[in-house]
């Protein structure tokens, strides 16, 4: 599997790190419990495509929304996260 | 038939002619009381169980492919029950002692092999923590041993003892622990629940499931629709697929796990020998080859195939740990799909449907887990009821928090 970050170009997959699926967005801290729950715990995990936040860290340490097939592994798009709208996981 | 030297020798007699069929490959009827999707180790324990101990035996496992041939033959074969938390040891030591009576209370061999299992150490702060661990098995009815560099030394002397960065000094060992063969469970399994009258479904996809209200009234299937009164999942890998045909999320993410074969060795390793602090373990297999593996690749996958940076990885490990495994060859690699929990331990509960119930989250542990996995999800189909073994694996602990979290880690799988 290779990555091709915005910002360094086609790199091997050893230079990344996932941190899982990238649509879950950070509830309002007054969402209430069960809103909370899902965000923390609960996923869709598709077999297909799935938005997925990868930090290229030991490269530009830049974080990354990946678009990618878990079937077949075909990585279908990248973004920058910054460029991303909404507040992904861990985004504050 | 029963198997025994009796058997063998009147069937070798008769040129191995007669040997009956060990399990019938049974076609679906309309209707059972339960349906257990998953024709693997677990799957099958749990029909196994429910025939044997409920008097539950219009059941029926349906299997996607051939039985055992999912992850139950792309494991690494270990057996264990060297946990630190209460949610956790009581339940694997159990497993651990059906795994001890296993060939004979199903009349087939399972070679369970208790050659041991060894997690080595490398400091006093790492040390300590084995030592509390090995305390908490022993509070909990397993057995544990600390020991120093020198035993280490003498029960494997292949490790390298010269090490800086990793010097190892000293490790937790659990002698009743060992391996199996993989195979053989999910065989000695469907022979002993066949005999009890349940049926075993091969190629038998289950592609969408009928909800009518808070019910699954029956499953649809790539060979027709069956209906049952209670459905039981036992697909780990695939369960958050499973759960989402009857409209449910599930706290788990599917990961790769890879696994590796060395070509054949004459007897060299004689125990199970793991390297936490490398990403790595061994064991080598009756034909002689080492059997090892590592980390899970850390992303979300349902391919069954890893990639090579890990590969790397955990030939690096084993080349750290024994030197004289620099030149042996790789025989074989391959990837197995496991449900990485939130929390990194496993659910078996009610879903939160009437009659939807739940075996899976595995982590990649689950083979070890097979026997007390299928007997405790026995209980609960059949009981609508945990057992206390069961009790903490509940799905509602991640809203509550009583998360069984081994490593302290956090809810990110692919830390676990």
């Amino acid at each position: 599997m290779r990555i091709t970050c915005p910002h360094c170009g086609s790199r091997g997959l050893a230079e990344f790190t996932q941190q899982g699926d990238a649509s879950p967005l950070r509830p309002d801290d007054d969402a209430g419990e069960a809103a909370w729950v899902d965000f923390v715990h609960f996923r869709d995990n598709p077999r297909g495509e799935h938005r997925e936040l990868w930090q290229h860290v030991l490269g530009c340490r830049a974080w990354l929304v990946v678009t990618r097939d878990t079937a077949s592994h075909a990585i279908l798009r990248v973004e920058a996260a910054a460029d991303v709208r909404g507040r992904p996981r861990g985004w504050t | 038939m029963r198997y025994s030297v009796w058997s063998l020798i009147r069937q070798g007699l008769a040129g191995n002619r007669g040997w009956p069929e060990a399990w019938r490959d049974a076609a679906p009827k309309e209707h059972y009381d339960v349906v257990v999707v998953g024709g693997g180790g677990h799957g099958l324990a749990t029909a196994y169980y429910l025939a044997a101990l409920h008097g539950v035996t219009k059941v029926a496992v349906l299997e996607k492919g051939w039985i055992g041939g999912g992850n139950t033959g792309r494991n690494t074969t270990i057996v264990r029950s060297n946990y630190l938390l209460p949610g956790n040891e009581p339940f694997y030591e159990h497993s651990l002692k059906l795994w001890e009576g296993l060939s004979a209370e199903l009349d087939f061999n399972v070679m369970f092999s208790q050659r041991g299992v060894l997690n080595l150490c490398h400091s006093d702060a790492q040390r300590d923590v084995f030592a509390r661990r090995g305390n908490a098995m022993l509070m909990m009815g397993a057995d544990a041993e600390l020991l120093d560099r020198e035993a280490v030394r003498a029960m494997v002397p292949g490790l390298d003892f010269t090490s800086a960065r990793f010097p190892i000094t000293g490790g937790l060992l659990q002698r009743r622990a060992g391996t199996a063969r993989h195979d053989a469970v999910a065989w000695g399994y469907a022979r002993a629940a066949s005999a009890l009258g349940v049926d075993i479904i091969q190629n038998c996809e289950v592609t969408g499931m009928v909800r009518e209200g808070d019910r699954i009234s029956a499953v649809e299937t790539t060979r027709g629709t069956i209906r049952a009164d209670k459905v039981g999942l036992a697909v780990a890998g695939n369960s958050s697929r499973l759960a989402a045909m009857a409209g449910l999320r599930l706290p788990i993410e599917s990961h790769v796990l890879q696994a590796f074969v060395s070509e054949g060795l004459k007897p060299w390793l004689d125990t199970v020998v793991t390297f936490g602090a490398g990403h790595f373990y061994v064991s080598q297999s009756d034909k002689g080859g080492l059997v090892f593996g590592g980390d899970i690749d850390g992303y979300n996958s349902y391919a069954q195939r890893g990639n090579l940076p890990m590969v790397e990885h955990v030939a690096a490990g084993a080349v750290a740990l024994f030197p004289a495994l620099g030149r042996v060859r790789l025989l074989r690699s391959w990837g197995g799909l496991v449900d990485m929990t939130m929390d990194g331990s496993p659910i078996i509960d009610r879903l939160p449907l009437a009659n939807l119930y739940l075996n899976g989250g595995w982590c990649y542990g689950g083979f070890k887990a097979t026997p007390a996995s299928g007997w405790c999800f026995a209980y609960t189909l059949a009981r609508d009821e945990p057992h206390e073994l069961n009790a903490a694996y509940r799905l509602d602990r991640f809203a509550s928090g009583h998360l069984i979290d081994e490593r302290g880690a956090g809810p990110q799988p692919s830390w676990h």
